[in-house]
């Protein structure tokens, strides 16, 4: 197994259902012993790539390669993936052995040792007490890794995972987020991974691919996908942001200065194919901006303080710029000593780190 | 504050008690009369004397038991030899009624599943087309089947004019018209029960068995059957039991010769020369059979679900 070979290579697939298009042309390579996310809102056509690679929808235009080999004409049964279901989809009348087992059985290995592999996977899982009861009588979180089990005792060349958390309540989601990428990193299968949370995609991923309403809109990992987000549906979707408006007055140097609404000016670093005069948006992540009685040189803008909202590890402090947009800024609860909490109605300048502002195309 | 909850709590329970003591009656008062009762009125007269113009005279005798199963002679004075005829009539029963069954569950359930995977909103339409030509009486259906089947009908017409066959095929009168007649008679009993089923299976089962290499007829046999085996079961118990005490179907469409238990009973309550003390004793054999089975089914389906775990 390397990183370097190609595990899924997806070329200008197009998913159709009559008249509605649910995957417009979606090309993209994941690469073998990656965690891949697929990242999206609900009805952004993630689901059903994923569905596409395990052979439950067939592709209307373009073609899926598994490791080199064209596996669109083969049935669900010939493709050596495994999926983990949203709804884990045990089977109720055989045991956790048994579902376990299945797989191995179903590909002509012995009843006996595809009971003693099935237990090993168990053991993996830490769930061998539990082999001889039904699905019904475990928790729902068991139930996830019995699905996890089932999926990896084949020992497929890609495990599919369908918001495989989506059903567990957040401390259980939380270990389970890492107990997966310990999992994938142990048995070096690649990982694709479907959710709709960002916050988990970014956690547990090498590369995120970025989905909406039926196209890629970007893909890298975690943190390019963080730090420069290559559009406005990027910058809102992961994480939390402020999008401002804005209007680009001169660009010089590399550098763009913009004005949004109430007359503030602003410079930020200048984005291939925004010119001067371009409407677009600025996004500005709440904590890398901070409150201060004093401006800095360019990048601050001044407003006043709406409220402050205590959220445990952090502040989070909204400010209405002067006649202009209302902005959200976030502090660290660490860094209270540091730096000062302004009440309510307090004229401040809202600051930010250099290069913290970014401008978008829409 | 706590000690006024609980009383509280303690007289809505009593209320609801009570309520359903007397919501229940309805359900009481019918399996009293239409189950309860007729069942025990059947076992007396089932040990009553026989009365020649039909109905029953009050005198316990064990002479209805001992006519189903010893042949005392014409003048009932021989020694008892044991008597097979209605133990032949029962097992005939007992296959037509296994064979239109079987013949229900081949058709039944592919017509089930089908239904099942429409559409939501179309499912009821398919429903209500199934069940449209059981609101034609059953007797005029059993006729028309007759006339179907019979040398010069529509069916022997047309396989003739297709050139399949050179002479009419003799339908009319043998078993198999019997068990086709059973079949459509109860048809519904089957679908309905298993389309339930099978509406209610969650098919990302089917996937999950696909995905983990099984194929079709793996996942039908592994995964979904045993999922829907209670409807199944219930169907094939609603088609089984009616068509083991049918008499419509075997007296029109089997002849003398396919003699069912259903019409051995009929005829006992028929007319003047009936006997209603053996037609009691043959419903009450019947019944003790059927429920044996019965029995003896759930008895092996429980140790299995036992054993499984």
């Amino acid at each position: 197994m390397n990183k370097d070979d190609v595990a899924i290579q997806v070329k200008q697939a197009v998913k159709r259902y009559g008249t509605f298009t649910a995957l417009k042309e979606i090309s993209l390579t994941i690469h073998d012993n990656e965690f891949f996310t697929l990242l999206g809102p609900s009805g952004c056509g993630k689901t059903t790539l994923l569905r596409m690679i395990a052979g439950f929808e067939d592709v209307t235009e373009g073609s899926i390669q598994l490791f080199g080999q064209e596996i669109e004409s083969l049935p669900p049964n010939k493709r050596p993936v495994n999926t983990v279901f949203q709804n884990y989809a045990l089977f109720p009348h055989m045991t956790i052995l048994e579902n376990v087992g299945f797989g191995l059985e179903m590909k002509g290995t012995s009843k006996s040792e595809a009971q003693a592999k099935a237990m090993e996977m168990l053991e993996l899982v830490q769930l061998s007490q539990f082999a001889k009861r039904k699905p019904s009588q475990l928790s729902g979180g068991q139930q996830q890794r019995v699905a996890l089990a089932r999926a990896l005792a084949p020992q497929p060349k890609v495990l599919l995972l369908d918001e495989p958390l989506s059903a567990l309540d957040l401390k259980l989601r939380k270990a389970m987020q890492l107990e997966l990428k310990h999992l994938q990193r142990e048995t070096g299968i690649t990982f694709i991974f479907v959710t709709h949370d960002q916050e988990e995609a970014l956690t547990m991923s090498d590369r995120i691919a970025v989905m909406s309403a039926g196209e890629l809109q970007q893909l890298g990992s975690p943190r390019e996908i963080y730090e420069t987000p290559k559009n406005r549906f990027v910058a809102d979707f992961i994480g939390e942001t402020n999008l401002l408006e804005v209007t680009v007055d001169t660009i010089a140097n590399d550098r763009a200065t913009c004005h949004l609404g109430g007359g503030h000016q602003l410079t930020c670093n200048a984005v291939d194919g925004i010119g001067v005069g371009a409407n677009v948006h600025m996004s500005l992540r709440p904590e890398r901006l901070f409150i201060s009685d004093t401006a800095t040189e360019s990048e601050s803008l001044s407003g006043t303080v709406v409220e402050n909202i205590f959220a445990g590890t952090d502040i989070t402090t909204i400010v209405d710029l002067a006649e202009g947009p209302r902005v959200t800024v976030r502090t660290s609860n660490s860094d209270r000593g540091n730096k000062r909490i302004f009440e309510a109605g307090s004229q401040v300048f809202v600051n930010m780190e250099h290069g913290a502002a970014r401008l978008m195309a829409n | 504050m706590a000690g006024g909850t609980q009383g509280s709590g303690d007289a809505v329970s009593h209320t609801y008690e009570n309520a359903r003591t007397w919501l229940l009656m309805p359900s009481w008062v019918v399996l009293t009369f239409l189950a309860l009762i007729p069942v025990i009125l059947m076992l007396v007269y089932s040990f009553l004397t026989k009365e020649f113009r039909g109905g029953v005279i009050w005198d316990f005798s064990l002479a209805a038991y001992d006519q189903f199963f010893f042949d005392r002679g014409l003048f009932g004075d021989d020694p008892p030899t044991f008597e097979w005829t209605y133990i032949t009539i029962f097992w005939r029963s007992i296959w037509q009624a296994g064979a239109a069954t079987l013949l229900s569950l081949l058709i039944g359930f592919p017509t089930a599943y089908f239904i099942a995977t429409r559409p939501a909103h179309s499912r009821a339409i398919w429903v209500f087309l199934i069940t449209i030509p059981y609101w034609v009486n059953l007797l005029i259906r059993t006729v028309s089947m007759k006339f179907l089947l019979r040398d010069q009908g529509p069916l022997n017409d047309t396989l003739m004019g297709l050139g399949i066959i050179d002479a009419p095929l003799t339908l009319v009168n043998t078993n198999f018209a019997v068990q086709l007649g059973l079949f459509y008679s109860y048809l519904p009993f089957m679908v309905l029960p298993i389309y339930a089923a099978v509406e209610r299976y969650n098919f990302s089962l089917s996937e999950a068995a696909a995905d983990l290499y099984a194929s079709k007829f793996v996942t039908l046999r592994r995964v979904l059957l045993p999922a829907v085996k209670p409807g199944v079961v219930g169907g094939c118990i609603l088609v089984f039991v009616p068509s083991l005490g049918s008499f419509l179907a075997p007296d029109l469409l089997g002849g003398a010769k396919n003699y069912m238990i259903g019409s051995l009973i009929e005829e006992q309550f028929k007319g003047n020369a009936g006997n209603w003390p053996f037609g009691a004793a043959a419903s009450m054999i019947l019944l003790s059979m059927v429920l044996i089975v019965l029995i003896i089914f759930a008895r092996s389906q429980a140790h299995r679900e036992k054993g499984a775990k």
